[in-house]
């Protein structure tokens, strides 16, 4: 009784994380490529962000690393 | 004809246009009410009990700034047909899509926690213990969306907005120098000892309250929700211009609340301490004071979370309407209470770091902030999806300005919350 629930749950898990994961893959097909023109102001933007976000996590790693 | 029969018309059309406002109205005037969220009402106390009377002429700088920004996801949402998360997958691809996706949802469920605490410690004023105004705010909070309608939704919350203007009475009730409060709004003045590093982080952060991701994502998927067309454009932007007169006012009026009875006198950290501190002093506003906490926590809780559940709907494809029926998008609502219980959990949570959760919201939302800004923009500026909605040269310069120094100072903004001591 108690393998055949914990099989029950497990299968359910199993069934939700695959759904999951076969969601994520065709939303990454769906999107993968970008429909905005991609203008210089659009290049120059994006190219900007990744180097904002990049900066904002080194700093967030270096507060955690000295507050350790 | 006579001057009764033109009276009558003229009072005909009046009527007619108010009509026509509220069933239009609603996706501005919430977002921006709930802008004055818990965290935002602490803000403002603590600003009015600092430094009084002296930078109500910043917040009301802040209007122009709030309108700008929130008008934008109007004619997107408009225009476009879709929420801001789907916006962003669909125009600049599935890496930009899950990184504001997924920090969405987690500065979403870390303001969240700070809303409960801020409900929890409103209650607690009048004795009422913390798990019994989470499980009653959940209830009330599952109730207000299981009824299956989006206008019924946005008729509950119109009057948990109302509540939020129990700071205009307050202000009324504590006897204010008006000639101070009218120098202090319209003359611009810093306080006694010029330009600190304590006024920069609160001009900081009162700019941070003003705008915050979640308020993008939620209008834009209000706006499509609610099924606001093209030609609702206009409606839309008074909608949202009304919304953000109301939220300066109301952060204007708490500032004069502290600043009146508090400034000078007692020195405090939060709202709920501004409101034990007001109740020594005048009970009833303290009364009031704590009663529109609650309110601010409860406006933006229940926005918050909508915004995670929609912006996940619209990303995998759910239902995720509040005209659906539980049965027609059970993960919509999922979402939308495994949100609102897990950050109710941790406030309960004994010895739970919430402060530094509170630190982290702040940090956070400024990684995700700009991203959507930017992303807001470019968006704005795509002819092709936007047509003649598009920004107008003037437009642009006007929200690249406002999108340029809200990155700059909500990134101080963070950067000082993490390092007190990195502006001395």
């Amino acid at each position: 009784m108690r393998f055949q629930i914990f099989e029950l749950i497990s299968s359910r898990f199993n069934k939700f994380f695959e759904n999951t994961f076969r969601e994520v893959r065709e939303i990454n097909k769906k999107y993968r490529v970008p429909h905005t023109k991609t203008t210089p102001l659009v290049k120059i933007s994006l190219l900007m962000l990744r180097v904002y976000l990049f900066l904002l996590i080194a700093i967030l790693f270096y507060k955690f690393i000295t507050l350790i | 004809m006579n001057i009764w029969a033109r009276l009558f018309y003229q009072y005909r059309k009046f009527v007619k246009v108010i009509k026509l406002y509220f069933m239009i109205a609603g996706p501005g005037l919430i977002v921006m009410l709930a802008d004055n969220d818990a965290g935002g009402i602490t803000t403002y106390a603590v600003t009015g009990s600092k430094f009084g009377y002296s930078l109500l002429w910043f917040l009301l700088l802040l209007l122009p700034v709030a309108y700008f920004v929130q008008e934008m996801t109007v004619r997107l949402g408009a225009v476009t047909k879709r929420g801001h998360a789907e916006a962003i997958f669909y125009a600049f691809g599935s890496f930009w899509g899950w990184f504001s996706l997924i920090d969405l949802l987690l500065t979403d469920w870390l303001t969240l926690v700070t809303e409960f605490i801020g409900m929890t410690a409103a209650l607690s004023i009048f004795g009422i213990p913390s798990v019994i105004t989470i499980l009653v705010v959940s209830f009330v909070m599952l109730i207000m969306i299981l009824q299956g309608s989006y206008w019924t939704w946005e008729k509950i919350a119109f009057l948990f907005c109302a509540v939020n203007l129990v700071y205009i009475p307050a202000a009324f009730m504590v006897h204010p120098s008006v000639n101070q409060v009218l120098a202090g709004t319209f003359i611009p003045s810093l306080p006694k000892g010029g330009f600190t590093n304590e006024i920069f982080f609160f001009l900081m952060a009162n700019i941070g309250t003003t705008i915050a991701p979640w308020m993008i994502f939620f209008q834009q998927s209000a706006v499509v929700d609610k099924g606001i067309l093209e030609k609702d454009i206009p409606w839309g932007k008074v909608d949202t211009f009304i919304g953000s007169f109301f939220t300066v006012t109301v952060a204007i009026f708490c500032v004069i609340v502290t600043g009146t009875l508090l400034f000078g006198r007692v020195e405090i950290e939060s709202a709920a301490q501004a409101a034990i501190a007001l109740m020594h002093i005048d009970k009833n506003v303290g009364t009031l004071l704590a009663i529109g906490l609650f309110d601010a926590g409860f406006l933006g809780a229940i926005c918050i979370s909508l915004a995670s559940s929609w912006a996940f709907g619209e990303v995998f494809g759910w239902a995720h309407s509040l005209n659906n029926k539980i049965k027609e998008a059970p993960w919509f609502y999922a979402v939308y209470m495994f949100a609102l219980l897990t950050a109710g959990a941790v406030t309960l949570i004994p010895g739970a770091p919430l402060i530094l959760i509170t630190l982290f919201v702040q940090v956070i939302a400024v990684t995700l902030l700009p991203a959507a800004l930017v992303f807001l923009i470019l968006l704005l500026n795509d002819g092709e999806v936007m047509g003649k909605y598009k920004n107008t040269r003037s437009q642009n310069i006007i929200n690249i300005t406002i999108v340029a120094l809200i990155i700059i100072l909500s990134t101080l903004y963070a950067i000082s919350a993490l390092f007190p001591n990195a502006f001395m």
